[in-house]
């Protein structure tokens, strides 16, 4: 009965949607406020129907209801609550409810909060929303139905949750980088909408950079859970594969990047426009191609969980039909670049131009060794992959490059700067980080070129981000007074840029100074990994609630002290009868220290794997700061305090142009 | 010359080195970083060089697995159910490495005919087939070998 109401619940909702991408739109255009009226009670209605279709889902979950075909597939009454509450989006169909209640969610977020726009400028926002609404709902609907029931031959139990996604990266990493893909599709409505009645200002992008800001923080912090999840739970301590999968994550990310730095210029400085809105389109046009690499089935992982044709086929289309739409009104729409704004060859404009092209760079190339082998592959040319030195050979030097313009151009004005003031500005900070850099390299042993450019880079950036705090918070009211005088964006920009610097110190240290040895060890056996000596105790067995378990104990010892004692286990799982290999691993914020069991060889002999890995928590670590930094960026005082202007004064909404900005937040960009 | 259009070739120019600069080195690293995939049939029959980096796959073969019990060296065999190729592998295997399961490896093929793998794959669902080692048995079946394979492809799909 429930798993019906779902259905009818999803239905409802795609109906809703249909409405919404419609009535207020012609509203909009015809200038009926009537029609424009029904934008936010539609929102709300589609919203409260795709919960409720989520809820049921869950609750089918909750209480083991094999009847439901998907239920079926990807739960077991073993499971533990909180696997069954994840595995809702552990398959195909509910990961892609979620991903429309992550939808809708953001749309009800916009009609709330959207409260100072003007009522045409919403109404096509939330209709352009709608229409994206459309799109995956009848996907879900007609081809991935997560209600479909087993009937009349329901089985007596599930075919168990993937072993490899029953953990906790799982439980909050699709949500996160969910929330991420998703929230682009705010930025694209704000541009669609902004084509359609022609109105690109510094108003415009003010509005959309929160909503940017906050999908980009999402997303750092669903990719970084990806590649965390992947270091301890495929059991290989890999963090990044350069495989489809996270480079199809990873292409939003750069776009999305390069998105939040135009819009900044767009907002300031009123330049840029026809670049940012074309960046807004690719952004979430990226985030499609994503979703599409991932569930069509054309890649093949752990993500991809149905090969079914008909799929890959109806989000080609989908994906195809959303970028051929909006360019064509792009073609059509996108102003025609007369700025008679001014900036020098030396301002912080050129330097956030320079971002994006870097970025820019970084997305077609990732795309270009992403998508290469599923071209050749699709025209029948030969089966080829690219790996990893593809990506490390092109994609090093551009970050690289991006991190040493980052540090300049913190120091960098509006409009103008003078070259020799800044090269003045620059002596100390690249003094500094020359002496700490190499710093860095005596201690983890040896000079490698690409390890002093890595660590150079993160060094740079954060030496120059805190000299430029140093510099804007001297005050003649004392330093707490500067500090304090800063806006809360300037803060979660600094934030921002020294989570990348971390992760990029985290990436360079770990690639360049980790030690990997796989050994085959007895019990009672030694080996060395750097300064550690790992000590194998012997192999025991433990029962789990739906595994059984050979573990392996190990001591780890450095100058003859006991450092960790590590348990790696090697699972057996109940329903299917897959191994799992269990890392274990002793973390800390310099180093982690990583054993994994492989096969057994011989009667008492193991291939063990043993890991020194050098400060890889700052890559995870450094996510976090940049997810912080957006946060805090949207709570800033500039994007209340015109709302509470904005209510009082009740008719007007037309904000004041940003050039007016006072130069405290002026510093706020990039 | 004006000075607006004087700024707008500069950017151009910069816009057009760093495009031509990105794509050479894309285009150098991509020759360099390509791995072309083989399948068993094409290895034994001489189509595949020597000692370049390049992927291969098949099934395990059942009961090819040997394993040296004093070092991580293993070796056995992957087939396609027309022709088989020796592989010698040293490290730790995957999990779902087994007899009679699709894999993937990466690495070059030695003057006697032997496959060296640096890298073993077999990914991460027990019904996973990697595609290029699901393409091959449906060549290597059409082309009329054991009618076994014929089952053994889609069963496994």
């Amino acid at each position: 009965m429930y798993p019906e109401l779902g259905q009818l619940a999803l239905i409802l909702a795609l109906l809703l949607a249909v409405l919404l991408s419609v009535v207020p739109l012609v509203g909009s255009l015809t200038g009926r406020d009537n029609l424009q009226a029904f934008a936010r009670p539609l929102t709300t209605g589609m919203f409260v129907f795709v919960g409720l279709a989520f809820a049921v889902l869950t609750h089918a979950f909750l209480t083991d209801d094999f009847s439901v075909a998907y239920v079926a597939n990807n739960s077991n009454s073993m499971l533990p609550w909180y696997y069954k509450f994840s595995a809702v989006w552990g398959g195909h169909e509910g990961s892609l409810l979620l991903w429309i209640l992550m939808l809708t969610g953001w749309t009800m977020a916009v009609a709330i909060f959207s409260r100072r726009l003007p009522s045409v400028m919403i109404s096509q926002v939330l209709s352009v929303l709608g229409m994206v609404s459309v799109g995956f709902m009848l996907f879900i609907v007609v081809t991935s139905n997560p209600f479909d029931r087993l009937l009349p031959n329901v089985p007596a139990d599930g075919a168990d949750l993937n072993p490899l996604l029953q953990d906790f990266g799982l439980i909050v990493h699709p949500p996160m980088l969910y929330m991420g893909y998703v929230g682009f599709a705010v930025a694209f409505a704000f541009a669609i909408a902004a084509l359609i009645n022609g109105r690109l200002d510094a108003a415009w992008a003010r509005w959309s950079r929160p909503w940017t800001t906050v999908a980009w923080a999402f997303l750092s912090v669903g990719i970084a859970l990806g590649s965390w999840w992947a270091y301890y739970e495929l059991g290989w301590g890999g963090w990044w594969f350069w495989d489809p999968v996270e480079n199809a994550s990873l292409l939003p990310w750069l776009s999305g990047t390069a998105l939040m730095h135009s819009l900044a210029v767009t907002e300031k400085r009123g330049v840029f426009k026809s670049w940012t809105v074309l960046l807004a389109i690719v952004t979430f046009s990226l985030s499609l191609l994503g979703t599409f690499l991932v569930r069509s089935g054309v890649l093949t992982s752990v993500h991809a969980f149905a090969s079914d044709p008909e799929r890959g086929t109806f989000l080609l289309a989908l994906l195809a039909f959303t970028i051929i739409a909006s360019l064509t009104l792009y073609a059509f729409r996108a102003p025609v670049v007369h700025v008679r704004s001014r900036y020098g060859s030396l301002s912080r404009e050129i330097f956030l131009l320079l971002n994006n092209v870097l970025l820019v760079s970084a997305t077609l190339l990732v795309a270009v060794g992403t998508l290469y082998p599923l071209v050749l592959d699709f025209f029948d040319l030969g089966k080829i992959s690219i790996g990893e030195p593809f990506f490390n050979l092109t994609f090093s030097p551009l970050a690289v490059a991006a991190a040493l313009l980052l540090g300049v151009g913190t120091f960098s004005r509006w409009k103008k700067t003078d070259a020799g003031w800044l090269a003045r500005k620059l002596l100390w900070p690249l003094a500094i980080s020359v002496l700490i850099s190499t710093a860095v390299m005596v201690v983890y042993g040896g000079f490698k070129p690409w390890a002093f450019l890595g660590v150079f880079s993160a060094v740079w950036i954060t030496t120059a981000t805190f000299w430029d705090l140093w510099d804007k918070s001297s005050s003649r009211k004392g330093r707490i007074h500067g500090l304090k005088r800063q806006s809360r964006s300037y803060y979660g920009m600094i934030l921002g840029h020294l989570g990348i610097a971390l992760t990029i110190a985290g990436a360079t240290v770990v690639s360049n100074y980790g030690i990997e040895r796989d050994v085959r060890m007895v019990p009672g056996d030694i080996a060395e990994v750097g300064d550690y000596q790992f000590v194998f105790v012997g192999i025991g067995e433990r029962q789990g609630k739906n595994f059984t378990a050979q573990y392996g104990s190990f001591n780890v010892m450095r100058d003859g002290e006991r450092v960790a004692e590590l348990h790696p286990e090697k699972r057996q799982y109940a329903v299917g009868m897959s191994v799992m290999t269990e890392a274990d691993i002793d973390g800390g914020l310099f180093r982690d220290i990583f054993v994994a069991v492989g096969e057994r060889i011989s009667d008492n002999a193991w291939a063990i794997r043993l890991q020194y890995k050098p400060l890889i928590r700052w890559l995870w670590l450094g996510a976090l700061f940049m997810a912080a930094g957006g946060f805090l960026a949207i709570s800033d005082r500039r994007y209340r305090v015109r709302e509470r202007v904005a209510e009082r004064s009740g008719a007007s909404t037309e904000l004041p142009p940003a050039q007016t900005d006072a130069p405290g937040t002026a510093g706020a960009v990039s | 010359m004006h000075p607006i259009r004087k700024k707008r070739l500069t950017i151009v120019l910069f816009l057009l080195v760093g495009l031509s600069v990105a794509v050479a080195l894309t285009t150098y690293a991509l020759r360099q970083n390509i791995n072309l995939f083989y399948d068993p049939s094409q290895i034994s029959a001489g189509e595949a060089p020597v000692d370049v980096r390049i992927r291969a796959g098949g099934m395990v073969e059942e009961g090819s697995v040997v394993r040296d019990p004093d070092s991580l060296k293993v070796a056995f065999m992957v087939t396609d159910y027309s022709a088989s190729v020796p592989v010698e592998y040293v490290g730790i295997l995957p999990d779902l490495f087994a007899e009679g399961q699709g894999i993937v490896a990466m690495g070059r093929l030695n003057n006697e005919g032997r496959f060296v793998a640096d890298q073993v794959l077999a990914k991460h669902d027990e019904n996973y087939m990697p595609p290029e080692v699901a393409d091959a048995l449906e060549k290597a079946s059409k082309a009329g070998s054991k009618p076994a394979a014929v089952n053994a492809a889609p069963a496994t799909y």
